[in-house]
C-alpha cells in the first residue's frame, strides 16, 4: 500500500512538471507534452491502495476522469498507461483514448470522463461475474460530487436488487469543482446514501489508509461472498485544482491549507514506523518507487507519435466500410431444417 | 465572445426578473468557459445558481421552470455530457409544445459548450450540432463572433420556444483556450436582436460557396484568403443558426458560384455537410457542378494531437476542398 501511495503521488508530481513545459508562463492549454486536460490526485492516494489492495487481476474497476491512482493501485501496466497519457502510438488506448480513458483489460480497468457513468458497467461487471458463478467483484470509483447523479444511484439500486458483488467506492475530497459539498447534498456523507437502498454503507474518515484498508476488507468480502453491494465513502483531500490550470479563486485559502496539512501517505508512514518498519526501509520503497516512475515517464517521452491515419482505425472492431457478409455458414439441408 | 455572452444576459437579467441562469460551476467559478463571469456579483445565487451534478434534475427543472413562465437558461457543461440527461432535453425541452398542440410553451435557453482542437478526447470535444439540430423542437444556435454571440443571445432569451445554444470553446477568449482574432469582434453597448434563421455571408466571392458555422468559420476565412492569392474568390457563408435554417442565402449563393463546400466540426455521417447538400440539390440541382463536404470522418475524436488533427479540418482542408471542386 505504501508503495502504491508513494508511487502515485511521485507519479503525478512528475506529470505536473511536464505538463507545464511548454505552458509557462501563459498557460496554454494546448501546448506543452501532454495534450488536453489533466485531472492529478494528490491527497487521494489512500482511497486507491487501500480498497485495490484487496483486488485481483480478474475484479473489475472503473475509474473516473481522476484515475491515476487507482489505476496504479490497481496494477495498470505504468508505462503503457504513460505512454497514452502522453498521446504516443503504444499507449493503452493507441494515444485515441488519453488520461481521462484508460483502459487495461490484462487487470480488467476502465474509466469514463463523464461523471459517474463508470458506476453502470461496474455493476455489469458484477452481474457478469453473478451469472458465471465466478467469485470477481467490482470497484466502481466516484467523487462526492457524483452521488446526486443517476448513474451512480442507478446502479445502486440495480445492484442492490441482485444482490451484485459491487463496491462504490466515493472518493470524498469536499469539492465538485467549485461546489462546496454541502451546498449541493444534504447528507454529511455519501454513505448516508446506503439507507434508502438497503445496502450497507461506511464511512472511513481522514486519510487513514489502514482504516480504509479495513473497511474495504468488509466489503469487498462481503461483495466476493455474494452478499451484495457497499457504498464505502472515503474523505480524502484535494490537495492542488481541479485540473491542471485551476486558478481555485472560489476556494478559500485556508481550505486548500488544511488540505494539505493532512496526509495520509505520511500518516501511513507514522504507522509502519510504529509497527517496526524502520526509514531506510521506508526510503528504499520510495526510491523503487521514483525509479520505476522516471523509467516509465522517460520510456513514453521516447514513443512514437502515431500515424495520422491511425484516426480512422479502431472504431469498430470489424470496419464498418463495405458489407457485412450475412450469408449462414452451414447448409440447411444438412441440418435437418427446411425453409419456412 | 464570452463578454458580448454575458453582456447580453446580464442584461436580460437586469430587464425582467424571470430571467435566471443555472449550472455547474457557473456561480463562484463564473462557469469553466467564462459563460457567466461576473454574473455572480451582480445577481447573486438565487439568481445565478449552481447546481448538483445531476444534468437530468436540473434541465428538467428548466423545463418545469419555464413552463410556469419563467425564462431560464441552464448551462450543461461539455455538450458531450447531453446523454446525461437527453431524455429532459428531447422528450420534454423539445416535445412539450407541439405535444400539448401549443397549450403549454418552454421558453428556456440551453446553453452549451462545444469542440476539439485542444486535445480533450473524445467525451470532451464533440459539437454534436447535428444530433440537437436532427431533433425536432428546439431551435439551434451556433456563434460565429462576439457581435453574433450577443445578438442571437438576446434573442434565444426573448424566444418563446427552448433555445439550444452553443459555443464553441476556441471562439470564447479564454486565458488558457486561445481564440482565433476572427471573434473579436466590435459589440455595441446597446442591446440589439439577430434573428434566428437568417445566415450571415461573411465573405463575398463568385467562385465557389463555403457553408459552416462556428469555429469553422474563422477557418474558412483563412482559407478563403489564401485562395485569393490565387485569384480564387471563395464566397464564405456563417449558417449562425441551424434550426430554423437560412437554406435561402445558400441557395441562392450556389446559383451564382456553382461550387458546393460544406464544411462541419461534427461527424460526417447524417449530420450537417449532408443536410446542406441535399437542400441544395433540392433546389438548385441545375446550378451545382461541384460539392465536397469537410468534416469528421465518423470517428469517434482522438486525444493524440497528430490524430486530432487529422480528423478535425483544418484551413488548409477547407482550401483542398475549394480546390477540388475546380
Amino acid at each position: 500500500m505504501y508503495a502504491d501511495m508513494v508511487t502515485a503521488r511521485y507519479y503525478e508530481e512528475r506529470l505536473q512538471e511536464e505538463y507545464l513545459e511548454g505552458k509557462q508562463p501563459k498557460f496554454d492549454i494546448s501546448a506543452g507534452p501532454i495534450p488536453g486536460e489533466l485531472h492529478l490526485a494528490a491527497g487521494q492516494e489512500a482511497a486507491a491502495a487501500g480498497v485495490c489492495a484487496h483486488l485481483r487481476d480478474d475484479d473489475t474497476v472503473t475509474a473516473p476522469h481522476r484515475p491515476h491512482h487507482v489505476a496504479i493501485a490497481k496494477g495498470v501496466d505504468l508505462k503503457r498507461m504513460t505512454a497514452e497519457i502522453f498521446g504516443r502510438e503504444t499507449g493503452l488506448g493507441s494515444g485515441k483514448g488519453g488520461h481521462m480513458h484508460l483502459f487495461d483489460p490484462e487487470v480488467n480497468f476502465a474509466c469514463s470522463g463523464i461523471i459517474a457513468q463508470g458506476c453502470p458497467p461496474a455493476a455489469g461487471a458484477g452481474l457478469a461475474a453473478k451469472k458465471r458463478n465466478t467469485d470477481s467483484v467490482a470497484v466502481a470509483y466516484l467523487g462526492e460530487g457524483a452521488i446526486d447523479q443517476g448513474g451512480f444511484l442507478e446502479s445502486l439500486n440495480f445492484a442492490a436488487v441482485h444482490d451484485l458483488p459491487v463496491v462504490f467506492v466515493v472518493e470524498d475530497n469536499d469539492w465538485a469543482i467549485s461546489m462546496p459539498q454541502e451546498r449541493v447534498t444534504d447528507v454529511e456523507s455519501a454513505a448516508s446514501r446506503a439507507g434508502g437502498f438497503e445496502v450497507a454503507g461506511v464511512a472511513v474518515d481522514h486519510d487513514d489508509a489502514v482504516a480504509v484498508y479495513e473497511a474495504a476488507r468488509e466489503a469487498v468480502g462481503r461483495a466476493r461472498d455474494g452478499n451484495g453491494p457497499t457504498i464505502l465513502s472515503v474523505q480524502v483531500h484535494r490537495r492542488m485544482g481541479h485540473f491542471m490550470g485551476d486558478p481555485e479563486s472560489y476556494r478559500p485559502d485556508e481550505d486548500r491549507e488544511a488540505a494539505t496539512e493532512r496526509d495520509s501517505i505520511e500518516r501511513l508512514a507514522a504507522d509502519l514506523r510504529a509497527e517496526g518498519v524502520d526509514d531506510e526501509a521506508l526510503a528504499a520503497i520510495r526510491a523503487e518507487a521514483h525509479d520505476r516512475v522516471d523509467e516509465a515517464i522517460e520510456w513514453a517521452k521516447g514513443e512514437p507519435n502515431p500515424d495520422p491515419e491511425a484516426a480512422y482505425e479502431d472504431a469498430f472492431v470489424n470496419p464498418a466500410s463495405g458489407v457485412t457478409d450475412t450469408e449462414p455458414d452451414f447448409d440447411l439441408a444438412e441440418t435437418g431444417g427446411e425453409e419456412r | 465572445m464570452s463578454r458580448a455572452i454575458v453582456e447580453a444576459i446580464g442584461t436580460e437579467m437586469r430587464e425582467n426578473e424571470e430571467v435566471f441562469y443555472m449550472g455547474e460551476d457557473v456561480a463562484d467559478y463564473g462557469g469553466i468557459f467564462d459563460s457567466t463571469q461576473g454574473l455572480l456579483e451582480e445577481f447573486g445565487h438565487d439568481r445565478i445558481v449552481d447546481v448538483p451534478i445531476s444534468e437530468t434534475a436540473y434541465l428538467g427543472a428548466a423545463v418545469g421552470a419555464a413552463q410556469q413562465g419563467m425564462r431560464p437558461i441552464a448551462e450543461l457543461m461539455f455538450v458531450d455530457f447531453f446523454g446525461v440527461a437527453m431524455d429532459q432535453i428531447y422528450n420534454n425541452m423539445a416535445k412539450n409544445t407541439y405535444m400539448s398542440g401549443g397549450a403549454v410553451n418552454v421558453p428556456m435557453v440551453m446553453t452549451t459548450a462545444v469542440g476539439g482542437t485542444y486535445n480533450d478526447a473524445a467525451q470532451h470535444s464533440q459539437t454534436l450540432y447535428g444530433t440537437f439540430a436532427h431533433l425536432p423542437g428546439m431551435k439551434v444556435v451556433v456563434p460565429a463572433t462576439a457581435y453574433d454571440a450577443k445578438g442571437l443571445m438576446h434573442n434565444a432569451i426573448r424566444d418563446d420556444d427552448p433555445v439550444v445554444y452553443m459555443y464553441h470553446k476556441r471562439l470564447m477568449g479564454l486565458g488558457w483556450l486561445p481564440a482565433p482574432d476572427g471573434p473579436k469582434t466590435p459589440v455595441p453597448e446597446t442591446d440589439y436582436t439577430i434573428p434566428f434563421g437568417r445566415a450571415d455571408v461573411k465573405r463575398e466571392g463568385s467562385d465557389a460557396t463555403v457553408v459552416t458555422l462556428g469555429l469553422h468559420v474563422h477557418r474558412a476565412l483563412d482559407a478563403a484568403a489564401a485562395l485569393a492569392e490565387d485569384g480564387i474568390e471563395a464566397e464564405v457563408i456563417d449558417l449562425r443558426t441551424l434550426v430554423p435554417l437560412d437554406r435561402e442565402t445558400v441557395i441562392e449563393s450556389v446559383r451564382k458560384t456553382g461550387r458546393l463546400v460544406v464544411v462541419d466540426e461534427d461527424y460526417r455521417s447524417f449530420g450537417l455537410t449532408g443536410e446542406i447538400v441535399a437542400s441544395v440539390t433540392d433546389e438548385a440541382l441545375d446550378a451545382l457542378e461541384a460539392v465536397e463536404r469537410v468534416a469528421l470522418p465518423d470517428v469517434p475524436i482522438p486525444y493524440a494531437r497528430s490524430l486530432e488533427t487529422e480528423v478535425i479540418p483544418g484551413a488548409t482542408d477547407i482550401e483542398a476542398a475549394v480546390r477540388a471542386t475546380r
